[in-house]
């Protein structure tokens, strides 16, 4: 299984809609990397509205994606955080305090946009 | 309905999945709400990794447990690995020896109401238990 990735302009658009294995995650962190590569995209919003269950591994691999993509020069943001997912990975003592968040998709590339232009 | 709901035995990575996923359906027919499903799930995730990652094989088992008027979701993880040598620093947070977050036993012992934890040189026994409100 493979999570899908969109250019949309300068950006990339991912909706996570599978349930994450540990396989998946990695294969997928690989390809985003890949894919901001081969593009040239500047920023990448990584939806989670379907996204029922993050455990310490996905959160690991999602704050990882995070510091790789920003060392190749792209933002990531994530939105849609579930209540429930925010809840759990607070408790779990997770805080992902470095990874840059939107409410959706749209307040999501907002933020890029503001991120990318500040600079 | 009471005692044992179904197991989970944990040999492959794929199998973490299927813990879950099974501990979300028992969690949803024992009438826990979504966030406790997810605190379950998650719980059992982590627990179901452990075992994955530190032996060759193990089982999740989930039982019904009653202190009437409360119904609970018992979730015992058990394996014949190594078993864990510092019984006390795996319960700090930020303690791994996998290069992974150290958010694993401290966190199920968050996200559940109950939890107990009992290893030696033969094995590991998690028992966590969350009640459904």
């Amino acid at each position: 299984m493979r999570v899908p990735i969109l250019k949309l302009h300068n950006y990339l658009l991912v909706s996570i809609q599978i349930e994450l294995d540990d396989q998946t995650a990695m294969k997928f962190q690989e390809d985003l990397l890949g894919k901001i590569h081969d593009t040239g995209a500047t920023g990448v919003v990584i939806d989670l509205t379907s996204v029922e269950v993050v455990d310490s591994f996905i959160a690991k691999v999602f704050g990882d994606v995070v510091s790789m993509a920003d060392l190749m020069g792209a933002k990531v943001v994530f939105t849609g955080v579930q209540p429930a997912v925010s809840m759990t990975l607070i408790e779990l003592g997770i805080y992902l305090k470095e990874v840059p968040t939107a409410l959706d998709l749209e307040q999501g590339i907002i933020k890029l946009r503001q991120e990318l232009e500040e600079k | 309905m009471k005692g044992t709901l179904s197991s989970v035995v944990i040999k492959q990575e794929w199998d973490i999945v299927g813990a879950r996923q099974a501990g979300r359906q028992v969690s949803q027919d024992l009438g826990f709400g979504s966030v406790d499903q997810a605190r379950i799930a998650t719980a059992i995730s982590e627990l179901a990794r452990n075992i994955y990652l530190y032996t060759e094989e193990g089982e999740i088992t989930f039982e019904q447990v009653r202190d009437i008027p409360k119904v609970g979701l018992k979730i015992i993880a058990q394996d014949q690995g190594p078993g864990i040598k510092d019984l006390s620093a795996v319960m700090k947070d930020g303690y791994s020896t996998s290069g992974g977050l150290g958010a694993g036993l401290p966190g199920v012992k968050r996200l559940m109401d109950h939890f107990d934890l009992e290893s030696d040189e033969n094995g590991t026994k998690v028992t966590a238990i969350k009640w459904a409100r």
